[in-house]
């Protein structure tokens, strides 16, 4: 402790560190309020707390997006997986170019046809397609990616909903989903991805919504769930979010600004069954 | 080597750029070193007339470059009609350019004028060259005065919470913030939610009779309704940008902002002042991410969006600078180049203007970055920044700058706030004479008295 004279056994002289007397106002907010000072500085407790807090952001950016390990444990739970890669080379290009990030690679698009081709059956005449990046935060995919992607197709499964494998991208934007779309062809694309890491939230995944998703499509046309993490919106709570989503968009053939989340508290995940479907 | 001369004025200006990720990412930056310089060799030698002649975006298309030309005033441009650019940048560092002799040249240059001369400028020229202009704004107080640094207080909460939003506004009057605005920035756009925020801002400002204004940054047919509906509206934010197509991407027109403007002039509630109701918004970058820059690099189209900001007298203006991320301003040398350029180019076409110097955590920048540019822009007297508790924005996810930062750039600048605003810290407790911060104490009146508002 620098900026107290409490537990170092030593006395110091007042005047370096002072303290403000408004403590009670953080109460309400997560802000970093009531900091106190040393002169007009920052003590040095509050900026190596910041300093700590921006490392991990940092860390989580830089983080590596270890996709093996999302295979295999989408394995683990019989859920099929194809890897696939943006056109970004590496990660400095990725955050420079979002451009690239959008875009499959060569090789991977190549792939992705000739999987479609190889296996019909488990991408013919898809409804939910889920789609895994690493974003801006791979600590986020790792860490939240596998368990909302099982809980939302294990929920899409029992409302009966077919669900293509799970397309894992590394360096992958929001939109490099659209691209995978235009040859799997789903009616509803999920793409979890690793959000921009904020200072306290390094951690962050978020869910994209798109019905009809194809390369080009406006973005205006995406529903988004944000901030899912242990200490922000939690698993569960986001699965139940786009359960809510995915059956709104079925129902109205739409994402987007025209689809108001309104969900009720009490909301149930696919209650009817296949009855929001529009009919054949 | 291409032949410079023979080059389209704007693919000239893009080459001649200081070299930022948004231009490579638009594919209009130069090739590499040697073409850069080559390109701004051929600048300094291009006569200013060549941009009254030379449309960047096509003047039938866009209602951008038919303000900037038709509100050209040829006799304010008189003086400097036959220089070259680079007699521009010469001419605005010489002894002879002086705060009255630019005031006077202003409505004479093009924001693309100023952008040539800004991109033939290191870091001290648009420091220095931008610390002789003043640019006074009016209110509830008074901006931009010589001397003076003004702060905007942010005191935004990831649920619009108004325990939370009042609690890191009374955190940033405490510590002397808050002198340009308390502007939040509300996360729910419904109707109720921003009546909510509007007019506990405006009960704290007439409770404690701080001579200042508050901002709910919501876009202009929002502050529109709440007009309509009677609220206490002080000022009319909006995001703006450099061409008519991008401003389309942030739902405006020239139209719909006279129309803004006039609603909240029509309410008058300015005391010192009038005439300034605005608070305009810019950053590099947005153009190109709505797809509407038409091959302009990124500080050139950035400069024509103050061409659209000036037409509003606004009481405020501030760039946004490394916010979008890494795509558009790399690192923290791009973010202090682009700071500069942009404070250069506002103040060089009139406009009040401040900075939020931020960065991202994608972005390779931290703290060292936003000192060196705060202490460069309190240099060349940026009329205000924006003050965060711990520069950590908890809703908008971002850093900028904070309250301590303004307490540390009045310190050694010697600069103090606004003067009305100084007269209320000085009779609160929270200033003294001189404008230091005194030792904070609860007999603060604002902190004795803190009852009753959002239900505290």
């Amino acid at each position: 402790m620098i900026d107290s004279d409490k537990g170092n056994g030593r006395d110091r002289p007042e005047g370096y560190f002072s303290p403000d007397p408004w403590g009670w106002l953080k109460e309400h907010t997560d802000a970093r309020i009531g900091l106190g000072r040393s002169g007009v500085s920052l003590p040095l407790k509050e900026q190596l707390k910041f300093n700590l807090d921006h490392a991990r952001a940092k860390d989580a950016v830089a983080l590596a997006f270890d996709h093996s390990r999302i295979l295999e444990d989408l394995e683990k739970l019989s859920i099929p997986a194809l890897h696939l890669q943006s056109r970004a080379a590496d990660k400095n290009e990725y955050l420079t170019r979002p451009d690239l990030g959008r875009r499959l690679a060569p090789e991977s698009l190549e792939l992705l046809k000739e999987r479609v081709k190889k296996d019909p059956e488990l991408f013919r005449d898809r409804d939910v397609l889920v789609v895994v990046c690493d974003g801006l935060s791979a600590l986020a995919a790792h860490s939240s990616a596998v368990k909302v992607a099982s809980g939302f197709l294990d929920l899409a499964r029992l409302g009966g909903l077919k669900c293509a494998p799970v397309a894992v991208v590394s360096l992958g934007r929001v939109a490099v989903a659209d691209e995978v779309n235009d040859h799997v062809k789903a009616k509803l694309v999920v793409n979890l991805i690793g959000e921009r890491p904020g200072l306290s939230s390094p951690d962050s995944l978020g869910a994209y919504v798109t019905y009809g998703a194809y390369r080009g499509i406006m973005e205006e046309s995406r529903n988004c769930v944000s901030n899912i993490r242990p200490a922000g919106l939690k698993t569960e709570e986001a699965v139940r979010k786009l359960a809510y989503l995915a059956q709104k968009a079925f129902a109205l053939k739409l994402t987007g600004t025209r689809l108001k989340d309104d969900m009720p508290e009490n909301y149930l995940p696919f209650e009817e069954g296949l009855s929001f479907l529009p009919a054949k | 080597m291409p032949n410079y001369n023979k080059l389209p004025l704007k693919t000239l200006l893009a080459k001649a750029s200081p070299l930022r990720s948004g231009d490579v990412l638009g594919g209009v930056a130069a090739d590499n070193a040697e073409d850069r310089v080559r390109a701004q060799m051929a600048l300094a030698e291009t006569p200013l007339s060549r941009f009254l002649e030379e449309e960047l975006v096509a003047y039938k298309e866009d209602e951008v470059t038919r303000l900037i030309l038709d509100s050209h005033d040829a006799q304010a441009f008189g003086p400097v009609k036959s220089f070259t650019v680079g007699e521009l940048r010469d001419y605005l560092l010489s002894e002879r350019a002086d705060s009255r002799s630019i005031a006077s040249l202003s409505p004479g240059l093009t924001p693309e004028m100023a952008a040539a001369a800004s991109k033939l400028m290191r870091a001290q020229d648009l420091i220095l060259a931008a610390s002789k202009i003043t640019v006074v704004t009016r209110f509830r107080d008074t901006i931009g005065l010589p001397g003076r640094f003004s702060s905007r207080i942010q005191p935004n909460h990831p649920v619009d919470d108004l325990k939370g939003i009042l609690a890191s506004a009374l955190d940033g009057l405490f510590y002397g913030s808050g002198d340009a605005v308390i502007g939040v920035n509300p996360v729910s756009g419904s109707l109720e939610n921003l009546l909510k925020i509007n007019s506990l801002m405006a009960e704290l400002i007439e409770r404690y009779e701080i001579p200042t204004q508050s901002c709910v940054l919501t876009h202009v047919t929002d502050t529109l309704e709440l007009v309509r509906r009677g609220a206490p509206v002080d000022l009319c934010f909006q995001s703006i940008a450099g061409t008519e197509k991008a401003n389309r991407g942030f739902g405006v027109s020239l139209s719909l902002l006279r129309e803004a403007k006039d609603a909240v002039l029509s309410l008058g509630r300015g005391t010192v002042g009038k005439e300034n109701v605005m608070y305009f918004e810019t950053g590099q970058g947005s153009a190109l991410s709505s797809d509407a820059s038409f091959g302009i690099d990124q500080q050139t189209v950035e400069a024509r969006a103050y061409a659209v900001a000036r037409r509003f007298k606004p009481f405020l203006v501030n760039s946004v600078v490394g916010f979008i991320g890494p795509e558009y301003l790399a690192d923290g040398k791009q973010i202090i180049r682009a700071s500069l350029e942009d404070h250069f180019c506002g103040k060089l076409l009139g406009l009040p203007m401040g900075l939020d110097l931020c960065y991202t955590n994608h972005i390779t920048a931290d703290q060292d970055d936003m000192d060196v540019a705060l202490t460069a822009l309190g240099a060349a007297g940026c009329t205000y920044v924006m003050g965060v508790p711990g520069a950590d924005d908890i809703m908008l996810n971002y850093q900028s700058t904070s309250y301590h930062d303004v307490a540390y750039l009045r310190k050694i600048t010697g600069k103090l706030p606004a003067p009305e605003f100084q007269e209320w810290l000085v009779k609160m407790g929270i200033h003294d004479e001189s404008g230091a911060l005194l030792k904070p104490s609860v007999k603060i009146p604002l902190l004795a008295g803190g009852g009753g508002l959002a239900g505290f």
